[in-house]
């Protein structure tokens, strides 16, 4: 055995020894990771879950949706859809038509500030998510021109069907509306 | 179908396609590498003739997780085609969202905020150095280490919790708009980020001397796979497998877009072309990539994250655009035909990936099959990407 064979199996093996007291200190590090059903990890306050509606400052069972349909027509994958009726005057026909299709509703970015036409007030029935679908990209959140959609922040969300995850979230609204004035009455 | 084929198996399109040369001497083996393999990581089958232990030929099949990610550009709005971008290579998620509102920037002539820009560089280098540990990680275990990954996870977990508080996203980041980012970056973000680049910099000895220096992994990687320049030319392989070979080819260099020309950074390259090398270059970038981040931290401007005058829809005029960008593994660029709708009429999508792999044939054949994985690891392979 040649002095060169000696010298590389020296330093072969002190890497490998350098290798191990790598891990020996890393062995004595403090653990890193939880126990989950014990501990939580700390990081959930920026968690993104499914979206929700945002209630007016002055009245928690309704929405601040203005139904311009935004948020519908921008979601990749058609998750949203919304239904909402006219009260007030009355409509001709071409009006709803005009109004269903959007033409004269706010536009991404102007705060909201285009009224719906002819005082015409919007009624939402009905918002319905199908999370299912959802891939969570921001688009709905970030374009609607009056801040009514926000991520809620639920990590634990689980189903057992597909059912599960299609959210009616004006109901959500209401619930959460109904639980808080009632914790504020009692 | 005759009897005596039946009673024969004969399998699919691909490997009577590829069925052993009956001139050829020996005894020869038709192996599937794939597409449920543990070191092709997703579904990549790579179809090998095998004389003995050695490879004769080899021919990777595609398209099990193809998603029609160009098809699908062409039947939705310009913005309802962001999410897709998170999607292509979920591991460098970010250089294709940039690849791709990039695009559409220079399309529509959308002008970024200095602020947004550098912002994008921030989030960009980060998760190229997530993408690179990650792939530092899964490359040992492929060879038979199983702590580093446990190591490059620990790591990799901080860069996720950093990115997630501005995208709200762990891997499939949908992070970019056209004309800035989605969400701008607070002082928590920044603080976490420099802590997090000093922690890192603690981190590389312990990578090296844990693995680098390693002499298990010295004789799995050292003279494997060499890969010459000319053949990285026939096959348009790009970035760190380019590299490794010794052409000091970077986007961010030789067309440079967004900040990096008024920043800092070296661009490493090997020298023989071997495993060693793509290895060496990789760990490399992620030391220019602190380097990047530290300072386009400390040159970070005021203003807004998004461009304030975006037009109201996202229609551009009839033209075609090209965008590259450098991804963690390699060129990625996106190119865009526009019929002046709502849609684009045609995109594509060149992933780097997709030409990396094509090395992989010539290069494994005569080689050992435990060799090939060892190549297969070092070209850095991200199946969705190779698909799209």
């Amino acid at each position: 055995m040649s002095m060169k064979t000696i010298g590389q199996t020296i330093k072969s093996l002190w890497s490998l020894i350098v290798g191990l007291k790598i891990t020996t200190v890393e062995f004595c590090r403090p653990q890193i990771t939880v126990h989950f059903p014990r501990k939580e990890v700390t990081n959930l306050g920026t968690y993104r879950g499914h979206i929700d509606l945002v209630p007016l400052a002055n009245d928690a069972q309704t929405p601040r949706c203005i139904m311009c349909g935004y948020c519908a027509d921008t979601c990749p994958s058609g998750c949203i859809s919304l239904k909402f009726h006219m009260t007030g005057e009355e409509v001709n026909p071409e009006q709803r038509r005009r109004l269903l299709l959007g033409l004269d509703v706010a536009v991404p970015r102007s705060g909201g500030k285009t009224p719906p036409p002819d005082k015409i007030e919007r009624v939402l029935d009905k918002f319905d998510l199908n999370y299912n679908y959802c891939s969570l990209c921001g688009l709905c959140v970030q374009g609607c021109p009056v801040g009514s959609l926000a991520f809620s922040r639920d990590v634990y969300l689980v189903g057992r069907a597909r059912q599960d995850f299609e959210f009616d979230l004006l109901g959500r609204l209401k619930s959460r509306a109904g639980t808080n004035s009632g914790k504020a009455a009692a | 179908m005759p009897h005596d084929a039946m009673s024969k198996l004969v399998g699919d399109y691909y490997t009577t396609h590829f069925s052993p040369d009956p001139t050829s001497e020996g005894d020869t083996l038709i192996l599937n590498l794939g597409p449920q393999h543990p070191s092709t990581h997703g579904v990549l089958r790579v179809v090998v003739e095998m004389d003995g232990e050695y490879i004769r030929r080899s021919e990777p099949v595609l398209g099990y997780i193809h998603r029609m990610h160009e098809k699908m550009g062409e039947v939705k709005t310009y913005l309802q085609y962001l999410p897709n971008m998170g999607r292509v290579d979920y591991l460098h998620a970010l250089a294709w969202n940039w690849a791709y509102v990039g695009a559409v920037e220079k399309l529509m002539g959308i002008k970024v905020p200095p602020r947004a820009e550098y912002i994008r560089t921030i989030t960009c280098e980060l998760n190229r150095i997530s993408s690179h540990l990650l792939w530092w990680g899964a490359y040992i275990l492929d060879l038979g280490g199983i702590t580093p990954i446990f190591y490059a996870f620990a790591d990799r977990e901080r860069i996720m919790d950093i990115l997630q508080r501005v995208t709200g996203a762990r891997l499939t980041y949908c992070y970019y708009r056209f004309g800035g980012v989605s969400a701008d970056i607070d002082d928590d973000f920044i603080k976490e980020t420099r802590e997090f680049l000093q922690h890192f910099k603690t981190r590389l000895p312990i990578y090296h001397g844990l693995v680098t220096g390693n002499v298990i992994l010295r004789g799995r990687c050292e003279d494997i796979g060499v890969l010459p320049v000319e053949m990285c030319r026939r096959y348009g392989a790009t970035g760190p497998v380019l590299r490794g070979s010794g052409v000091a080819y970077d986007t961010r260099r030789f067309e440079p877009y967004s900040v990096y020309d008024q920043l800092e950074f070296d661009v490493p390259v090997g020298k023989n072309g071997d495993a060693m090398d793509r290895y060496d270059v990789r760990m490399a970038e992620m030391v220019q990539s602190v380097r990047i981040i530290e300072q386009a931290l400390d040159a970070l401007p005021d203003g807004p994250h998004v461009s304030p005058d975006l037009p109201d829809r996202f229609i551009p005029d009839k033209g075609e655009v090209y965008f590259a960008v450098e991804g963690a593994r390699g060129k990625i660029g996106v190119y865009i035909l526009s019929d002046g709708t709502a849609k684009p009429y045609r995109l594509k999508l060149r992933s780097p990936s997709f030409s990396n792999l094509h090395v992989f044939a010539e290069l494994a054949q005569g080689t050992l099959l435990a060799d090939a994985i060892s190549i297969m690891g070092s070209l850095d392979l991200v199946i969705p990407e190779i698909d799209r």
